[in-house]
């Protein structure tokens, strides 16, 4: 295992850094930014249902809390770095509360579902109904439908003048992207994500084996949660606003598409699905012919019928049958499972 | 005494209405065990369908009661034919199908219709009740609800359709190998349900403003709805339709409309927490 | 996997499509002017409707040539009423296409997303909305009508027809909270009593309980800051309940995207509301601009006072850019400080120099079979809610949005 893992975290280094310098020579840094955020939120989402067989219906709302919890301590605070941190934690650790409510439930797919979908809506309502000025965190004012503008945004740690943004919160997010890949790579090589892939197949008998199962699950879950919290914290920084758009069904509906699109059960199609559609939605804003919501829909429904697996297991598959023709050693792809 | 007559009023409506926009969906998940999350759009294009009609000179009644469900039938029937048939015994995938659909018909009413808010007028005047003024249109809502769950009973016990969908239902295998092709079994069903959800977001109508992206707002209830009810049909829809629009109305009386649109929600966590198969997995088992 | 090539080159195309923009140099004879609006998605009965506006009152300054003899061109992006995409667009038109002037914005959130974007790199800024108030930046000019402006006349008006005791119905964000408490000082200012005030997230659509509730407290008078089509449907229930020609209703939003065309007459006649601009004003600035309207777009049907008001924002700017001599930021700015005024389709209109905001005409009007009918007209009142807390003569570097204090 030790002569490949490296090999592979060092193609991964070589690929991110060209990418990171590349890039911004052919879409500009700001849009850039947010692509690379939603790719992380793609990821976390990616994670946990495509390796371990967990369909949340609510990621948004993870996403959402995540910048929430940022913008409130930001203001409180008046310094980047503990907010950035309390994003993931707070994050991780109303998962891990609501994934053992579940887990240890034992509730099936379809129910799970619904919860997630439901604590998203409860969330949505909530936050929409904060206008008041009764709803106030320390100095943070809630501000219902408006949300929360005017935070401190990200700073260099320990000096709160020193603001990253514009190219250098580029350049942050895209590292921040790579070290999360990593962590998720080394995660799915580890006996962790081997036995989380197992549960996915077969809950049973990884169950008979000896393994917890609703321990396990909850703490991927809540790690795929973490990562959510952390590209919504990065959001926050970005947009400069919050409001609770953020845990809207639409978003959550978003991030499904994205790992559909992109293809299940692999590491890169969830970040390309999501920087994909997103770009592909920011340049349908340029142009008035077709009502976008319109275009968005049929790319699922034509996905799901005709390339159920995503984009990247077919591309994949093609260059792997390319590459058996030019007599290279081929690897298995892992194919998603279907529900 | 007046007042606890409308408030009893309002309660039975809030559970008519959650009857009727569950209707559609239960019936194809309690048949096909597939869940339509275009069910909202299918309400919203029910309304349009009457409103449409309506202005074409139509009587309402007609328009709500028989145009909006055929045309909402058949636009489910090419649905079935074209997505749904691929996806059987998929869940997940009908699931993220049916969601991009909705997308669909939102963008495409959005460019029929626009995005300004439409509607009709109620067909039915108020009374008073002591003191108090009633909206006459909320006992059309419990009448037809009433009806519907009567009809509905009717056909599944009483007609030999009914007992081939009961069948199906039950062991779908079975009733295959007697002969009963579960694919023209399916597409009926697929008709019905997508005409019950025409008919709820036409009786619907003229209560609300209508926007194309109206059936978002109903898609969340009527699945929680559903998929609390659990495995029978009926008694699924009928008790947890009662249980959420009773919690809903006692914490909006008691507080205030969203804390009743919170409780709701908390309660079905509760509620799907403690029976993860459905209330009629462990009342009413075995009923229809 | 004919159709995965495809889907391939597709977005391989688009890639290289972008990478030609940031190079592309726009020719620098035209000025250029960034719009911003959401002409898709859940909001574009708001937004269309201004984006016609914006062209027409574009190709109006052109066919009278131009501004300081060049052409004005319309930069324009939809932002399908997604939020996050208005901080993109906003970032494209500063730093990419670099227009001279950005108008745009519609919901208050859209223009917080955006309005720090605009004062960062030196863009001015106008919003030209009907809004809550309180928003002070010398970088941005709003030219809609503020809640102190139509309540001090509405409310008035209202309890003379009706009675002292008023019940709020308000939509639960910060335009209604902040509108509800003007409501309840211009009611106490005139001798009456608010009885409750309940307020309503934008999605509820079920009013039952709260008629109910009304019919409890009993007022003389309702009046209704609700927005948007979910709420419309409390105007249906409570018309279906019977209550209409009981207590009275008054609202501060109803008819702003053309919600007396959708409500039946038995429905809405006799709703009182105070606005800027109404399709019925008889003036000839109001004939002369439904006629190319008309001639623009076929039917003037979807004209509302958020379009008005785009119209005349675009139109105080110009005469800003033709008093200042040129299209840089500070002259205009001071140009428009001197408070330079329009006559448009809704009356005169003049920029208040201490705020940013504008003094405009007020109409008392009656929604009557599917028109809103003008009872009386107040003229040139100044936005004063925004007046109490802001002043940019004094303090030119505020940029905050003041809540204000009553």
């Amino acid at each position: 295992m030790g002569s490949s893992a490296t090999r592979e975290v060092v193609l991964i280094l070589i690929v991110s850094a060209l990418l990171i310098a590349g890039m911004p020579l052919l879409i500009g840094t700001y849009t850039l930014t947010v692509l690379v955020i939603y790719g992380m939120l793609g990821l976390s989402l990616g994670l946990i249902w495509g390796f371990g067989g967990i369909l949340c219906f609510g990621q948004a709302a993870f996403f959402g809390l995540g910048a929430y919890t940022y913008a409130i301590s930001a203001v409180n605070i008046g310094e980047s770095t503990l907010p950035m941190i309390l994003a993931v934690l707070v994050t991780a650790g109303f998962a891990a509360l609501l994934g053992a409510m579940m887990f240890y439930g034992r509730l099936g797919d379809v129910y799970l579902g619904v919860i997630t979908l439901v604590v998203t809506l409860i969330l949505f309502k909530f936050m929409n109904s904060t206008a008041g000025p009764q709803y106030v965190i320390g100095d943070a004012r809630l501000g219902g439908f408006n949300g929360i503008p005017g935070f401190q945004t990200l700073n260099v740690p320990g000096d709160p003048g020193a603001y990253i943004w514009g190219d250098s919160l580029y350049y942050v997010c895209a590292v921040a992207l790579a070290v999360v890949f990593l962590l998720v790579s080394w995660l799915l090589r580890s006996s962790f994500g081997r036995i989380a892939v197992g549960i996915r197949e077969n809950e049973t008998r990884m169950a008979l084996m000896g393994y917890d199962v609703a321990a396990r699950k909850t703490v991927l879950f809540s790690i795929g949660a973490a990562i959510a919290g952390l590209s919504g914290a990065l959001f926050a920084n970005w947009a400069e606003i919050v409001t609770p758009t953020l845990f809207s069904l639409g978003q959550s509906a978003e991030i499904i598409i994205w790992c559909i699109v992109g293809g299940l059960g692999t590491r890169l199609g969830p970040i390309l699905g999501a920087a994909g559609l997103a770009y592909l939605k920011f340049m349908l804003g340029q142009q008035s012919a077709i009502d976008n919501t319109l275009i968005m829909g049929l790319v699922l429904v034509l996905f799901v019928l005709f390339l159920p697996g995503g984009l990247v297991p077919a591309v994949a598959s093609l260059w792997a049958a390319g590459g058996r023709l030019r007599r290279r050693p081929v690897r298995r792809m892992r194919r998603p499972r279907h529900g | 005494m007046d007042i606890s007559f409308v408030i009893l009023v309002e309660m039975l409506y809030a559970v008519a209405s959650l009857v009727l926009i569950s209707a559609g969906l239960a019936v194809v998940f309690g048949m096909m065990k597939v869940i339509n999350l275009a069910h909202g759009e299918f309400m919203m294009m029910g309304g349009y369908a009457t409103i449409t009609a309506v202005g074409l000179g139509v009587n309402v009644f007609v328009a709500m009661l028989i145009i909006a469900p055929i045309v909402v039938g058949l636009i489910g029937l090419v649905v079935e034919r074209l997505v749904i048939r691929h996806l059987y015994g998929r869940l997940i995938d009908t699931m993220l199908a049916t969601w991009g659909l909705s997308l669909v018909f939102i963008g495409l009413a959005t460019m029929i219709f626009g995005n300004t808010t439409t509607g009709i007028s109620t067909p039915i005047t108020g009374f008073a009740v002591g003191g108090y003024q009633v909206s006459g249109y909320n006992f059309f809502i419990i009448v037809v609800a009433v009806l519907l769950v009567i009809a509905m009973i009717a056909v599944l016990k009483g007609t030999r359709a009914g007992l081939i969908a009961r069948g199906t239902m039950q062991r779908s295998d079975m009733a295959a190998a007697l002969g009963y092709s579960p694919d023209r079994i399916y597409m009926a069903t697929f008709f019905c349900g997508s005409a019950l959800s025409g008919l709820a977001g036409a009786i619907l109508a003229p209560l609300v403003g209508l926007v194309p992206s109206s059936g978002g707002a109903y898609i969340a209830e009527a699945f929680i709805t559903v998929i609390a009810g659990g495995p029978s049909l009926i008694a699924g829809l009928v008790s947890s339709a009662t249980t959420f629009g009773v919690v809903n109305q006692v914490f909006t009386f008691a507080i205030s409309p969203v804390i009743g649109e919170v409780a709701l929600l908390i309660a079905a966590v509760i509620l799907l927490r403690a029976m993860p198969q459905g209330i009629t997995s462990r009342f009413f088992r075995g009923r229809l | 996997m004919s159709l995965n090539r495809r889907e391939f080159l597709g977005r391989t195309a688009a890639l290289t499509g972008a990478a030609m923009l940031p190079t592309a140099t726009l020719a620098a004879d035209k000025i250029q002017l960034g719009s911003i609006l959401d002409t898709s998605g859940i909001f574009d009965a708001y937004g269309k409707p201004m984006d016609q506006a914006t062209r027409l009152a574009v190709a109006e300054i052109n066919a009278n040539g131009g501004l300081l003899g060049r052409e004005v061109e319309i930069i324009d992006y939809d932002t399908q009423s997604d939020m996050a995409l208005y901080s993109q667009y906003a970032q494209k038109l500063t730093r990419q296409d670099q227009v001279d002037v950005v108008h745009g914005g519609i919901l208050s959130a859209s223009r917080e997303a955006i309005r720090q974007t605009m004062r960062k790199t030196q863009t001015l800024y106008f919003y030209n909305v009907q809004y809550e108030g309180g928003v002070c930046d010398r970088n941005m000019f709003a030219t809609g009508v503020t809640p102190a402006q139509q309540v001090e006349v509405l409310v008035p008006y209202a309890m003379k027809k009706s009675g002292p005791r008023v019940h709020i119905l308000a939509a639960d964000y910060n335009y209604g909270q902040i509108t509800a408490r003007w409501i309840q000082k211009f009611v106490q200012d005139n001798g009456g009593e608010v009885v409750a005030t309940d307020f309503f997230p934008l999605d509820v659509s079920d009013f039952g309980s709260t008629i109910t509730k009304i019919q409890q407290t009993a007022p003389d008078l309702i009046v209704a800051p609700l927005v948007g089509g979910a709420h419309l449907s409390f105007f249906r229930q409570w018309a279906a309940a019977g209550m209409k020609d009981k207590i009275p209703l008054a609202s501060t939003t109803l008819g702003v995207g053309n919600e007396h065309k959708v409500l039946t007459p038995e429905e809405g006649n006799g709703i009182m509301v105070a606005y800027n601009y109404s399709q019925e004003l008889d003036t000839p600035e109001n004939k002369a601009f439904k006629e190319k309207w008309q001639a623009a777009y076929g039917d003037t049907k979807a004209i509302h006072e958020l379009a008005v008001s785009t119209y005349q924002g675009i139109l105080l700017w110009a005469e800003g850019v033709k008093k200042a001599g040129s299209i840089d930021r500070d002259p205009v700015i001071e140009a428009l400080e001197t408070g330079i005024a329009i006559v448009g389709p809704a009356g005169n209109i003049a920029i208040d120099p201490q705020t940013h905001h504008v003094t405009l005409d007020v109409h008392i009007m009656e929604f009557e079979d599917q028109g809103m009918t003008v009872i009386e007209t107040l003229n040139q009142v100044a936005p004063v809610d925004t007046q109490a807390v802001c002043n940019l003569q004094e303090n030119p570097d505020d940029n905050t949005q003041y809540e204000i204090e009553i």
